[in-house]
């Protein structure tokens, strides 16, 4: 019998999508309403609230960077994993191609904010 | 090569289960929900890109923002974010290992109870730290 060796990926996007969901859970409306729909429609929040040296600032302070690259890298993992699994559900077959377009999109978006993150400095 | 099986042997059709019942109709609508965080991800990747390209660029993003449009749209996105909250919590009891207190398994409607709770704190806080921040 041929020992089994080879650990299975699964766990490690099970994990970021959980991560993701519970993020979007716990904070997706919030955040939506303050940057959507609260700040454009200047509610509660000052009309300046995400003026550009506001939020350059928040960008490079280390906590902000952060957060917002967890936000953007997690919620799109979730995400993914979803459709990926939804699809699926669906009768499209989730083989090495489909895994490839829905992980490699999320993992596009991951690396992209990461660069901007980056190159807006510290 | 694709004659058709002389035998006709019956494959229960599964295209469509899902509107069979209504069930599995809210378990899509709810895994939808995911088309729309991913879009909120999106969203916020552009106004990162926007940040990043400078001031113009980032007050053109801010006025795109304030757009009819746009506003709708993220009424909508906060309406499948609240909806993903809800069914994120309602599912947990059954997501998450057995809970026990004190040799007793929490009962399902706590952990939900507990999770939305969460949720609504989390909203104020952020809101609070917002607003404290921007004033």
């Amino acid at each position: 019998m041929k020992p089994i060796n080879r650990r299975s990926n699964a766990p490690v996007f099970w994990g970021l999508f959980g991560a993701g969901g519970m993020l979007a859970a716990l904070f997706g409306p919030v955040l939506v309403f303050i940057t959507g729909i609260a700040v454009p429609l200047v509610l509660i929040l000052p009309a300046d609230a995400m003026s550009w040296p506001r939020m350059q600032a928040f960008a490079q302070h280390w906590a902000g960077k952060g957060l917002l690259f967890v936000v953007v890298a997690l919620f799109m993992w979730h995400a993914m994993h979803r459709i990926l699994h939804s699809l699926h559900d669906l009768g499209v077959h989730a083989g090495t191609a489909l895994k490839f377009a829905c992980y490699g999109l999320a993992l596009l978006v991951t690396m992209t904010a990461a660069w901007i993150l980056v190159a807006v400095g510290f | 090569m694709n004659t058709p099986d002389p035998r006709r042997p019956y494959v229960r059709p599964m295209a469509g289960w899902w509107r069979r019942n209504p069930f599995f109709v809210e378990y899509m609508v709810h895994e939808a929900t995911a088309f729309f965080v991913a879009a909120y991800a999106l969203v916020l990747l552009v106004g990162l890109l926007r940040l990043a390209q400078g001031e113009v660029a980032w007050n053109g993003w801010q006025e795109a923002l304030r757009s009819p449009w746009s506003v709708a749209f993220h009424g909508v996105l906060l309406a499948a974010m609240c909806y993903h909250s809800w069914t994120w919590f309602r599912i947990m009891p059954k997501t998450m290992p057995p809970l026990a207190v004190r040799g007793k398994r929490v009962a399902p409607g706590v952990i939900t109870a507990c999770g939305v709770a969460a949720a609504v704190v989390c909203s104020l806080v952020a809101l609070v730290l917002a607003w404290g921040a921007t004033r």
